[in-house]
């Protein structure tokens, strides 16, 4: 390789051992450790030992002399265990997650095949179309939402004028969804664009020439050919809204946690324990690299012909 | 006996953005021929194909295939396949199952499909290639693979959009010659487009000239390099000496300052004409009195033969000649009456009017 490359990319080398590597090392160090109290020889103590020194040693003031209790670090599997108690969260997340995903891919399959069939002004326009929401602060934008969606908001005004509802809309498990599909649907119309966009019209052409009508062109041509796109787009929709923690709190009112809220409960909440917190994201990061595994399958060339 | 019209073309108009790129086209295409839409680039005969191939509707104008009119039947109904310029294989599958694709669609038995993909890729010269990728065939590889897929079906009519453009000189001649016999052996009628005329010359029973979205001329190889309509056929197709002259009557034809023998009649008496002469066709001679006398300007290498520029009656004249003159030596030239071609004269540009395009039956068996 190019030497000058080689030095142009070293910032970013740099970069990310420093604000990649090493804080993920940091993540699984704080997994797998716990503090524990221990006494002068390093026995570890539990809760009763601790009491009963405390009324031992400790003074009026109820402090303790020094040199009797230490704290140590130790390796332990009981964060990750524990995680286990909030699996029923993790699987919900990923459940509302992997629905978001679909509608998106749904929604966004056919916008995309229409815009890269469109002439290239027109595309242009669409896809500014598709990003302008982009360009809103994302925290507004679901705001937004919550103002539509609330008991007295705009959508169960306008349904009152029929006698309808008022409708519970927000704090459910469908608001965090529809949040979801709203943010990230234009991540799973922009892979699937650009992989269709190079398909060849006279490729279309070709298997209408041979037969096939408009649905098994889909089928038998394009499916095929943008499933790379499909995969990157699952990939960049699902990711994020596994693990987001604002919408679910936003539209989830607190009645819908997702494994985030969890997460982040446990550095910035009253729940604190960094330990907990950093097993759950090691936990997290294992599920979205066992979904993203089967995910890539899908763009392997082998099963592409099994895919027909 | 008249062969069966298969697809019939008429008055076809096609513009786009305003633009016409089909003025008015009437074509027949009859069962077994091998037909060339030859032309520079922008002339419509790709909108031509595609026309048939039914990828564009025409704005107005009729297409009939074989007596029932197909302008809204989509491609995929169409008793017609395509080989697609740069081969538009599919490059997710392989070569087996790019074949496969036309029956596949159609729900073929198993047995049935891998027996007639072995028999299309043993007709293009591939057998052994079904696992492939198309990926990482060579050009002439993949042009096998859509002649193949595309043949699959037994299409009645096969339409070629210039399939051999993408390849090397020595591949091209050499599917030029596989495709003619491939037409002959499997009795499809194939409709071709081409911008090369060598390649229509050599391979079409019919050649259509066409210019401007106007079919200047249809006819034999043998008319259309022997007997252009108009100045585009006789440039466009070979090289050239166009000499302005005047029809004196029958067989009598004055040109370059003298009067000629020919062989050409029908003409008004005293009407301004074109004179065509190939550069093939004149001899270089020692200047004498009856010839044409000229100075050599500039001799030019050019493989097979030389091309010599002599001027002579103030024209530049190009020759064709094994022999190369010295430069600067005044030489004569001589043609038969056979070799003199007579053109009526319409303005710049304009193409012969239709009725003259095609010409009668009964001339068209004797070249």
């Amino acid at each position: 390789m190019n030497k000058q490359v080689k030095w142009a990319a070293t910032p970013y080398l740099a970069w990310m051992a420093i604000f990649i590597i090493v804080p993920l090392a940091l993540i699984a160090v704080f997994a797998f450790t716990t503090t524990v109290t221990v006494d002068a020889d390093g026995t570890i103590l539990s809760d009763e030992d601790i009491l009963a020194i405390e009324e031992e040693f400790a003074d009026e003031d109820g402090n303790l002399p020094e040199g009797i209790l230490f704290e140590k670090t130790i390796f332990t599997w009981a964060n990750i265990l524990e995680v286990s108690n909030y699996m029923s969260t993790l699987l919900n997340s990923i459940w509302l997650a992997l629905i978001a995903t679909v509608i998106c891919l749904i929604l966004a399959y056919p916008v995309a095949y229409y815009i890269s069939r469109l002439d290239f002004s027109r595309q242009k326009m669409m896809l500014m179309l598709v990003m302008l929401p982009m360009w809103m602060n994302f925290l507004l934008r679901t705001y937004a939402w919550m103002t539509l969606l609330e008991k007295n908001g705009l959508i169960n005004q306008f349904l009152g004028l029929f006698g309808i509802g008022p409708l519970q809309m927000i704090n459910t498990p469908g608001a965090v969804v529809l949040g979801m599909v709203y943010n990230y649907l234009p991540f799973m119309i922009m892979p699937l664009y650009s992989v269709m966009t190079k398909i060849d019209d006279r490729t279309i052409e070709a298997a209408q020439d041979l037969g096939a009508g408009a649905i098994r062109v889909v089928t038998k041509v394009v499916l095929p050919l943008s499933m790379p796109g499909i995969a990157s787009g699952i990939t960049m929709v699902f990711v994020p809204a596994v693990s987001t923690f604002i919408i679910s709190r936003m539209l989830g009112g607190g009645t819908n946690m997702l494994i985030g809220d969890l997460i982040d409960l446990q550095f910035l909440g009253n729940a604190y324990n960094p330990n907990l917190g950093a097993a759950m994201s090691i936990v997290l990061m294992v599920f979205i690299l066992l979904c993203m595994s089967i995910t890539n399958s899908l763009d392997d060339e082998d099963t592409e012909g099994v895919l027909m | 006996m008249e062969k069966k019209k298969l697809v019939e073309l008429k008055n076809i108009v096609k513009e786009f953005n305003g633009e016409p790129v089909l003025r008015s086209i009437n074509l027949d295409v009859h069962d077994n021929e091998f037909m060339t839409l030859l032309g520079p680039s922008g002339c419509g005969k790709t909108t031509t194909l595609r026309i048939i191939g039914g990828f564009a509707t025409p704005d107005s104008g009729d297409v009939f295939f074989d007596g029932v009119r197909i302008n809204d039947v989509p491609p995929h109904k169409r008793q017609v396949n395509t080989v697609f310029q740069k081969y538009a294989l599919f490059p997710h599958l392989n070569v087996y199952e790019n074949v496969a694709f036309a029956l596949r669609l159609k729900k073929t038995p198993e047995r049935e499909i891998s027996m007639r993909v072995a028999e299309m890729l043993e007709l293009v010269n591939l057998s052994g290639f079904e696992k492939r990728s198309v990926n990482y065939l060579s050009g002439g590889q993949q042009q096998r693979v859509a002649i193949a897929r595309a043949l699959i079906s037994n299409p009645r009519v096969l339409l070629l959009d210039e399939p051999l453009g993408a390849l090397d000189l020595k591949l091209r001649k050499e599917m030029q010659t596989e495709l003619k016999a491939l037409q002959q052996r499997t009795g499809i009628t194939f409709v071709y487009v081409t911008h090369d005329q060598e390649e229509a010359l050599t391979m079409s029973d019919t050649v259509v000239v066409m210019n401007g979205g106007i079919i200047q001329q249809i006819g034999t190889p043998q008319d259309i390099y022997n007997e252009p309509l108009n100045t585009f056929v006789a440039t466009f197709i070979g090289e050239s000496n166009i000499l302005p002259g005047i029809m004196h009557r029958d067989f009598l034809a004055e040109f370059a300052g003298n009067n000629f023998a020919c062989v050409d009649s029908g003409f008004a008496p005293m009407e301004p004409v074109n004179v065509v002469i190939r550069p093939e066709d004149i001899s270089i001679v020692e200047a004498q009195e009856e010839t044409i006398n000229g100075v050599v300007r500039c001799v030019t290498f050019k493989g097979v033969h030389y091309e010599i520029i002599v001027e002579a009656c103030s024209v530049d004249w190009i020759i064709h000649s094994t022999k190369a003159p010295e430069v600067g030596s005044v030489v004569g030239m001589t043609f038969t009456p056979q070799d003199i071609h007579i053109m009526h004269r319409y303005p710049d540009d304009a193409p012969a009017p239709l009725e003259t395009v095609r010409k009668p039956e009964e001339s068209a068996d004797n070249p």
